[in-house]
């Protein structure tokens, strides 16, 4: 059986994928709204720049699981390692979110123009601190690393974390299609 | 192990129960039994406040076309009141027990998480700081506890409460959350040995049931809270009609958490009834697996009846008749319950101690107010009383009928164990049967006025004939309703100064919490006793004739108990973190 941490944040992910399905239940009703036939929709989006930002993403969930196997065969060296490179590819993306944003931007595509930003800004706005909170708990984590405190018997706390971040990830492939890979299909 | 410590290890012990710190051994705490008192007296002030605003409202209905409120100063206590009783008193009550009482019946040193359960407290003062600091900054929330837009938005509620309204409960509900996983990860890896599923004391096991609900509901209510505050504070359109929102989103999304948390608000409420019938009736539960199971049936249903709030808004007929369909189903496992609480009773030999009183009390309001409710299933019938005073009626037979007594019977019964000494039954049993009529009088007469078309929420109401007179009867039992709650606080206050002494099981009860002393030691259990069916310490007590779990119930009890009991130090499980 898991440890109680693993235990807690699985319970802890159930809930935030309810939170995570609302909205991407009220993107998906709003991603062409009849109401609003000005206003822009899923055509503005910038496909193949997150495409190569969401590539970043997905090689981070594989490092944080190389993490946590080094970390099982107690190399610790290899641990901190990729622990490292799972923060770099995290924040990596984050730029890219940023740039997309900074884009749209400069389209006038913003939360108060029309639903369809609305629900797009409020939906990746939301993962992307998701995103930046598991940041922090994975500098933390690569602290503690660095600080000699886990060991094989004792790495709760980088199963619970590297829980979290592939969940981070699933949301974003699924975010990925719904927007962004739907997008493509009118 | 790590040579490097990057937290210190403490040298002294941090200020906890029975440390000389005074206000401070509380504040700090990490004690699950303080952290459940702080829940208790902080939903008790609130419910205080929540009355308060309540009786404000009856004395305004006492006569027609009366003025003692503003239209408008009538729209905030209503908004208030609601959102008080279920997001700050009833919700947060339950956990709070829960808090107090699961790792006691579960034989554990405390929470699996004892900061993040002091987290979740104070998450819930502050939220609820937040949500009442509105009535300072400009004026209180007043589009009902619901919310429904476009009454939110800015153009239709200009003053910021709604905005403390979304920020405090969401405050509140994340805090809600944390409590839900907390209390699962203790109920599934801290149960001392023998104490299988099969054993779980019935409240245990409603609390984890509600934990999955909490985990399951309120992250749709964060996130409709998160959008409602975009809509005021970023302009988004999610609910504003006018630039393509929509309101019947936030109405699905609202009573897609809001039917869930009805039974989040009413399934540790069966789980005390289920605790505190079988004491008072000298049986064992009946149906104890059929208790259990109607309860994850419930849970599954109440993820799939919210439309049933929404007939009035306009669906297909096809799920007019899913919804209506479903809502009348949930009535069977309710009524399981129902019936097996009667036939815990039946030929038992039933003491009328005040905490029995409040479980026969809920049993049969609550059972009116369900008879209503299924009513609303047939929803040409709620076509014609929606948003009248029969729901009004409805919902007060389920949660104050039902829930309320069902958290007082709990009180009664375990105050002696929280305090040490008993509540005093004379009071107690005035409290009671005030409190019984108080109720009847001020929600029966309700039912009547639905029919008859008073709307509810409106400041006030026409002269039409009998109108008048079943309001006063209402605001006189309304009045009735504070004086017994002020009786219950002086009982409250007197017995824990001045009541006999307690002991540690002054009801003869069977199961774990009565093993240790009352008021239990900060690490809860000296020795935590064998636990080899649901009721160890009857067990114990009657070692010539034990509780047999039957053969289907109950796997063998294996050996590893038969030495005797496990000292709490012993198990791994017991260390808090």
């Amino acid at each position: 059986m898991r440890g109680r941490s693993e235990v807690a944040m699985l319970l802890f992910l159930a809930s935030e994928s309810v939170f995570f399905v609302m909205l991407i239940l009220a993107y998906v009703y709003f991603r062409h709204s009849p109401a609003n036939p000005a206003g822009a929709g899923p055509g503005v989006l910038d496909v193949p720049h997150t495409a190569a930002f969401t590539a970043c993403l997905l090689a981070s969930s594989l490092t944080v699981w190389l993490a946590g196997r080094s970390l099982k065969r107690d190399r610790q060296w290899a641990t901190q390692l990729w622990l490292a490179a799972t923060v770099v590819l995290g924040a990596i993306f984050l730029v890219g979110q940023g740039t997309e944003y900074l884009g749209l931007i400069d389209k006038h595509v913003t939360i108060d123009r029309d639903v369809f930003g609305t629900a797009f800004f409020t939906l990746t706005g939301f993962h992307s601190f998701h995103v930046f909170a598991g940041l922090v708990a994975l500098v933390v984590v690569l602290g503690l690393a660095i600080a000699g405190d886990f060991s094989p018997d004792r790495r709760s706390a980088v199963s619970a974390v590297s829980l979290y971040w592939h969940f981070v990830d699933a949301v974003w492939v699924v975010i990925f299609s719904v927007v962004y890979l739907w997008s493509l299909a009118g | 192990m790590s040579s490097v410590p990057l937290v210190p290890e403490l040298d002294q012990s941090l200020p906890a129960l029975g440390s000389d710190e005074g206000l401070l051994s509380w504040l700090a705490s990490v004690d699950h039994k303080q952290i459940g008192l702080m829940y208790l007296v902080t939903t008790g002030l609130f419910f205080v406040i929540g009355g308060l605003e309540a009786l404000l409202r009856r004395i305004q209905l006492a006569r027609p076309n009366n003025t003692v409120l503003t239209p408008q100063n009538y729209n905030q206590p209503f908004t208030l009141h609601g959102n008080t009783m279920i997001f700050l008193v009833v919700l947060p009550v339950l956990i709070g027990i829960g808090t107090y009482l699961v790792p006691l019946m579960i034989g554990a040193r405390d929470m699996a998480f004892p900061r993040l359960n002091q987290m979740s407290l104070w998450l819930l003062v502050f939220g609820s700081l937040v949500l009442y600091y509105s009535f300072v900054a400009g004026g209180a929330p007043d589009a009902g506890w619901h919310a429904y837009p476009p009454l939110t938005e800015k153009d239709y509620s200009p003053n910021p409460g709604l905005d403390y309204y979304s920020i405090g409960l969401l405050i509140t509900g994340i805090g809600t959350v944390a409590s839900g996983i907390n209390l699962l990860v203790t109920i599934f890896t801290m149960r001392t040995p023998g104490l299988t599923m099969r054993r779980l004391p019935l409240f245990v096991w409603m609390t984890m049931v509600n934990g999955f609900l909490i985990l399951g509901a309120l992250p749709a209510l964060n996130a409709s809270l998160v959008m409602i505050f975009f809509d005021r504070q970023l302009n988004a359109h999610f609910f504003d009609v006018k630039n393509g929102g929509s309101a019947i989103l936030w109405q699905h999304y609202f009573w897609s958490f809001g039917h869930p948390e009805v039974y989040i608000m009413v399934l540790p409420a069966f789980g005390i009834i289920s605790e505190v019938i079988p004491v008072f009736s000298r049986k064992p539960i009946y149906g104890y697996s059929f208790v259990a199971a109607s309860t994850v049936a419930i849970a599954f249903f109440s993820f799939a009846v919210w439309a049933h709030h929404m007939f009035a808004a306009g669906m297909s007929q096809t799920l007019d008749l899913i919804f209506g369909g479903s809502s009348m189903l949930i009535a069977i496992p309710t009524g399981i319950k129902i019936f097996n609480w009667l036939a815990t009773i039946w030929g038992g030999k039933v003491r009328f101690t005040t905490s029995m009183l409040f479980a026969l009390g809920f049993l049969s309001m609550f059972t009116i107010g369900g008879l209503s409710g299924v009513t609303f299933a047939v929803f040409p019938v709620d076509w014609q009383v929606t948003a009248s005073y029969y729901v009004v009626a409805h919902m007060h037979y389920v949660l104050f009928g039902g829930t309320l007594f069902a958290i007082l019977a709990g009180v009664y019964y375990w105050f002696p164990k929280m305090s040490g000494r008993m509540l005093s039954e004379a009071w107690g049993k005035w409290h009671f049967w005030l409190m019984f009529a108080g109720f009847n009088l001020t929600f029966f007469p309700m039912h009547i006025l639905g029919i008859m078309g008073m709307s509810r929420r409106i400041f006030t109401y026409p002269d039409r004939p009998g109108w008048g007179g079943l309001n006063m009867i209402s605001t006189a039992g309304s009045l009735l309703l504070a004086v017994s709650v002020l009786i219950f606080l002086i009982n409250v206050v007197l017995s824990s100064r001045r009541g006999p002494p307690a002991g540690p099981n002054p009801w003869d009860a069977g199961t774990l919490e009565w093993a240790t002393s009352s008021p239990p030691p900060p690490h809860n259990f000296d020795l935590v006793p064998p636990v080899r069916g649901r009721r160890p310490l009857w067990d114990i007590a009657h070692p010539a004739a034990p509780d047999r779990p039957s053969r289907t119930d109950s796997p063998p009890t294996t050996g590893r108990m038969a030495g005797g009991a496990l000292p709490p130090g012993r198990d791994a499980d017991a260390r808090p973190e």
